[in-house]
């Protein structure tokens, strides 16, 4: 089976002054379609970086980086977009929903950029919000809605163009306790219903048990890469 | 959808789109305003210069001296009723030459007085003057042979000496003491292109005037020479003919100056129109300024959009938008900015300029081409002042615009 993501001896170095910061410092790591992964660190070790690199926002300095059979790493700024439209859905800690703005029209944008139809975008926008359970609130602006409905419709959003990926960075880090939950379960519904594979970037371990494999990042490198059970019982 | 984002955009954000608008709208708004109160004077010059008549020569005695001003107003008496006859008959281009001779007087109707220029005229100056009637008509060259004690009457005279309502045409008036016959009341013209009241005067046949009014010195002079042509193509080739036939007929040689002065209607409309344009010109470019300020008053405010909304600007790319689609999203804004600016403005202007007319009186013509261009040009100021930063916005990188709080 062809791997969703394939990344060889990736390094990204930035230039700071006259100083250089490597922020990632040789990974390696491949994924399966359907994996449900975690990602965790602490500020500086390289999570960040590396979920760029993985959602084609950014390109490494050096190493490969395969993602659905595609050498990504040396693609152009036009292409990466291109990409990452189709195959990769964001959601991000703060929701970034687009504000004064309905639900709908918010989880349609993706859609329009790609230059579907005004009518398809509206129907697929439809479907993805009914997966979400939030088709109720379709006309309500992000400020009309709690911060768990504001991510729900931003994971929505991250579905509606059908990706291969979904890239969470900290997606509960905003929401309480119980609504953070609401999030993770829909993440596991859509892994284990839909078969998505999903990357989750999260610093708490509650949130991290939700998937089936954890990683762990120090310093730009990747210090532990285990499925779940196994990290919880080193743990605990 | 992008143009209604846009729209949407600019709607919520409603008291800051106006206020950037409003170097677009006053600029806009004062070009509109200035253009038409500027046509509205133009045609007031151009109706002034049309009721002294159609393609009409006039020809002063006494020769300009450099700078235009006359020497010796009246003092040399060198243009004499001969001329005229004479130029009538060998410049075939002419359709008419009259004559004319003035002084002012007191003229009196009952126990009303006035002091009125009289001009002692020929028949054929009415027509060169193209000057119609309110009621009788003009005296006949039997009349002017007989010299005849006629006269013919301007509005204002008619207001000041006759009561309202009163038709003057058959009354007795005396003019300088000596009485005369109204036969007829001349159709207003207004004011003539450097500001004398046409209306106030009386004229009264050449000859009668020469004889029975003037005194009996110097007949056969005249204060001035009229001539028309048919045509104004015709007018300057008629002008150089006269101006031959005259120095012959004085005996001027080659190197003397001429002792007479011609001038043509489109001499005199040129002046006033050259200034009336410079007045235009001035006026349209302080209101270009304004327009220019606005246009800076766009980029301004969407530069500071740009950075304020540089987070969204990088979640639009991170889901997929791309540079044209953001470029193309804040120009959207600054054209939208700039278009209801200009609309705006052309609201403004027009109601500026006509309550200009309410106000001051002045008369102003609504020009469309001037709507048509101040609109077009503010949509290009937006245009111009958006690429810059709709470009910026463009330009910015994803990850850092996703960083920037």
């Amino acid at each position: 089976m062809d791997s969703l993501i394939a990344c060889a001896n990736l390094w990204k170095t930035y230039r700071l002054g006259d100083i250089n910061v490597d922020a990632l410092r040789g990974v390696d790591l491949t994924v399966q379609p359907g994996e449900f992964v975690a990602i965790m660190g602490s500020s500086g070790s390289g999570k960040s970086t590396l979920m760029n690199i993985l959602g084609c926002l950014d390109v490494p300095t050096q190493g490969e980086y395969w993602l659905k059979g595609q050498d990504i790493a040396r693609a152009e700024s036009e292409e990466l977009a291109e990409i990452r439209s189709r195959t990769i859905g964001f959601v991000f800690q703060n929701f970034s929903l687009i504000p004064k703005t309905s639900a709908l029209e918010n989880v349609q944008l993706p859609l329009f950029y790609q230059g579907v139809s005004l009518r398809d975008q509206r129907s697929r926008a439809e479907m993805a919000l009914v997966r979400v359970g939030l088709k109720d609130r379709e006309h309500h602006y992000p400020s009309q809605l709690s911060g768990g409905q504001q991510q729900r419709v931003a994971i929505a959003r991250a579905l509606v163009s059908s990706p291969s990926l979904i890239l969470a960075d900290e997606p509960t880090g905003n929401l309480d306790t119980q609504s953070g939950q609401e999030i993770m379960g829909i993440f596991q519904q859509l892994n284990q219903q839909d078969g998505m594979t999903i990357l989750v970037v999260t610093h708490e371990h509650d949130i991290a048990a939700y998937a089936s494999r954890h990683i762990v990042m120090k310093d730009g490198r990747i210090m532990i890469d285990q499925p779940t059970s196994e990290i919880h019982q080193v743990i605990s | 959808m992008t143009v209604l984002t846009a729209f949407r955009f600019l709607n919520r954000n409603r008291m800051r789109s106006v206020l950037t608008t409003i170097g677009i709208i006053i600029g806009v708004g004062s070009v509109i305003a200035m253009v038409s109160i500027g046509e509205g004077a133009k045609s007031v010059i151009q109706a002034q210069v049309a009721s002294m008549g159609t393609n009409m020569i006039l020809i002063l005695p006494g020769a300009t001296s450099v700078g235009g001003v006359r020497g010796g107003q009246g003092g040399a008496v060198t243009l004499t009723v001969a001329d005229a006859q004479d130029l009538k008959k060998k410049v075939s281009l002419l359709n008419e030459t009259g004559w004319a001779k003035r002084d002012v007087m007191q003229v009196v109707y009952g126990n009303q007085n006035w002091n009125v220029p009289v001009n002692g005229i020929s028949p054929s100056y009415l027509r060169i003057r193209d000057w119609a009637f309110t009621s009788g008509g003009p005296f006949t060259e039997s009349e002017m042979e007989a010299t005849s004690r006629v006269a013919l009457i301007g509005q204002t005279v008619l207001e000041n000496l006759f009561p309202s309502g009163e038709d003057p045409v058959g009354k007795m008036i005396r003019i300088k003491n000596v009485p005369f016959q109204v036969i007829g009341v001349l159709a207003p013209k207004g004011q003539s292109p450097n500001g004398n009241d046409q209306d106030d005067i009386v004229f009264i046949p050449f000859t009668t005037a020469e004889r029975k009014v003037v005194g009996a010195q110097f007949l056969g002079t005249v204060g001035a020479l009229f001539a028309s042509t048919e045509r104004t193509e015709d007018l300057a080739q008629a002008v150089e003919e006269i101006r031959r036939i005259l120095r012959e007929r004085h005996r001027l040689r080659s190197e003397q100056p001429d002792d007479f002065t011609l001038r043509t209607q489109v001499d005199i409309g040129r002046v006033q129109e050259g200034t009336g344009e410079t007045l235009t010109m001035m006026m349209f470019s302080v209101a270009s300024i304004s327009l220019l300020v606005g246009g800076i008053g766009i980029m301004n405010i969407l530069l500071v959009s740009v950075t304020e909304r540089t987070r969204e600007i990088g979640i639009r790319m991170a889901i997929g938008a791309k540079r044209r689609h953001i470029l193309v999203q804040f120009l959207a804004e600054a054209i939208i900015l700039s278009m209801v600016g200009g609309l705006l403005g052309v609201i403004f202007g027009i109601l500026g300029a006509r309550a200009t007319t309410l106000v001051a009186g002045w008369p102003t013509i609504i020009s469309f081409e001037a709507i048509l261009v101040a609109f077009l040009f503010s949509v290009a100021v937006g245009l111009i002042f958006g690429i810059y930063p709709a470009n910026k916005a463009s330009r910015l990188n994803p990850i850092d615009a996703l960083r920037y709080e």
